[in-house]
């Protein structure tokens, strides 16, 4: 199986060299980063680019910094980088928990966090996490740069707020307040490469500021506004858990595919953030259960 | 349009001229004459075409040939240019694997696990190998062999069977 494509590549070392090549109206033009998405839609024959232009020898676009007071995470950097840094570590747990669950060690070793949220599948796990966690996407065109809140960015299935001419350079996520507890409740058939069949964020900051995001249940990734409004300035105990839960119907659309029911994805849904809200409380307390155990 | 790509293969540097459009798996079974990469789903899903790039696992079937001028790929035939590894020897010892098709994946996956730590749990090496398909063993076995590599250095005695 082979890509049967006329395609033209390029690798340009500059930011402004891959933007004019993006805005060369006379190519059909796909960015490529990890690729692991790209290419496999091009096997596919899912999109039809007349050029490829490579962004990974752009330098300066592989940092995970803090830069005033935000996560700076540059459109290089992969789920591996994530979890590699110490900072990321130390004062974003969630979204390290995040990375571990990211299909397998070869696919993290070269997906990029960025892409993720650019090809924007609704399964797509960075989606729910960066959506608790306040995230901004950054963009650059000749037109100038633009920093899109990230409950402004999916539009849709594989549709996001880029516009034409656009690269997305990096994401700045604020760092979260100290004591603060962090759940990613991910649901899949197979450990090692499967899409979430429906997944769960929740942070938790001090002052009972909850943020809570679903993936995969719905056109995209979301932020359960409705659920967030309950719970806001209480503290979070069993009988509050019960009707946050009796909320998700109401927050979720999920559909029925070949990974699950949309009935199985529901029940699910309450399941997992059960566990994702007992577990984001507990840790915030210090006695909620380790980050690199898996919810469900 | 082609390119002239150069890259270190198993320690041997290597110019090719390939289309935009060539993937690396293929450049490596049918340019580069490697064929300890095998293509499975061809699209990420298991493994079989795992490669080290940059002492990194990565699938060779998402890769463009392009993509990688200039870098270097390992594969198990690079692995094992002075002999065996000890994970190599604790895989046949253990008789890790029946069809062999995942191998050349789950060997690389546990070398760069390896590599990273010498002394893994098995939780560790379940994870390293999780992106790595197989549909003969179900796993216990191959997970067994890559604990034993990292308790018996080449040359010590060989566990019992
Ligand atoms: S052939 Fe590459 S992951 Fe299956
Ligand atoms: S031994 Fe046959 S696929 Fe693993």
């Amino acid at each position: 199986m082979t890509i049967a494509l006329d395609l033209a590549y390029v690798a340009p070392t500059s930011l402004e060299d891959a933007l004019g090549q993006l805005a060369d109206g006379d190519a059909t033009t796909v960015l490529l980063a990890g690729g692991t998405d790209v290419i496999a839609r091009l096997r596919d024959d899912a999109i039809q680019p007349t050029r490829l232009v490579d962004i990974k020898r752009i330098p300066g676009l592989s940092s995970v910094e803090i830069r005033k007071g935000s996560l700076h995470v540059g459109c290089l950097v992969t789920f591996s980088d994530l979890l590699a840094s110490d900072l990321v570590q130390d004062r974003f747990p969630g979204l390290e928990e995040m990375a571990r669950l990211v299909a397998s060690v070869g696919i993290r070793n070269r997906a990029t966090v960025v892409g993720n949220i650019c090809s924007a599948v609704p399964s797509c796990d960075a989606g729910p996490v960066l959506l608790t966690h306040d995230a901004v996407i950054h963009t650059t065109s000749p037109a100038g740069e633009r920093a899109i809140p990230i409950d402004r960015w999916f539009v849709g299935p594989r549709r996001t707020a880029i516009e034409d001419g656009e690269i997305v350079t990096h994401l700045t996520v604020p760092v979260p307040r100290n004591h603060h507890g962090a759940a990613y409740a991910r649901l899949s058939r197979t450990r090692g490469e499967d899409l979430a069949q429906a997944s769960v964020a929740v942070l938790l900051e001090p002052g009972h500021r909850y943020r809570v995001a679903f993936g995969a249940v719905a056109a995209s990734a979301l932020r359960a506004r409705r659920i967030e409004a309950l719970i806001a300035g209480s503290r979070v105990d069993a009988e509050l858990v019960d009707r946050a839960v009796d909320l998700v119907h109401d927050e979720v659309a999920p559909i029925t595919d070949v990974r699950a029911t949309a009935h199985y994805r529901l029940r699910m849904c309450e399941v997992m953030l059960r566990r994702a809200l007992t577990a984001a409380t507990g840790r915030a307390a210090g006695d909620g259960p380790r980050y690199d155990v898996a919810l469900i | 349009m082609r390119h002239a790509i150069t890259l270190r293969v198993n320690d041997e540097v290597r110019t090719l001229d390939v289309e935009p459009s060539d993937v690396l798996l293929e450049v490596l079974r049918g340019r580069v004459g490697l064929t300890s990469p095998k293509a499975g789903c061809e699209r990420g899903d298991c493994g079989a075409c795992t490669v080290l790039l940059d002492h990194r696992t990565v699938r060779s079937c998402l890769i463009l040939a392009v993509e990688v001028d200039g870098h270097e790929i390992v594969t198990v035939e690079g692995l094992g240019i002075d002999g065996l590894t000890a994970l190599q020897e604790r895989l046949i010892e253990l008789s890790a694997f029946q069809c062999g098709y995942c191998a050349p994946g789950v060997i690389l996956s546990a070398a760069e696990l390896l590599a990273e730590t010498s002394d893994p749990t098995r939780e560790e090496v379940q994870e390293a190998i999780a992106g790595n398909l197989c549909r003969c063993t179900g796993y216990a076995p191959i997970v067994d062999a890559v604990l034993a590599a990292t308790r018996a250095p080449a040359g010590a005695p060989t566990p019992e069977v």
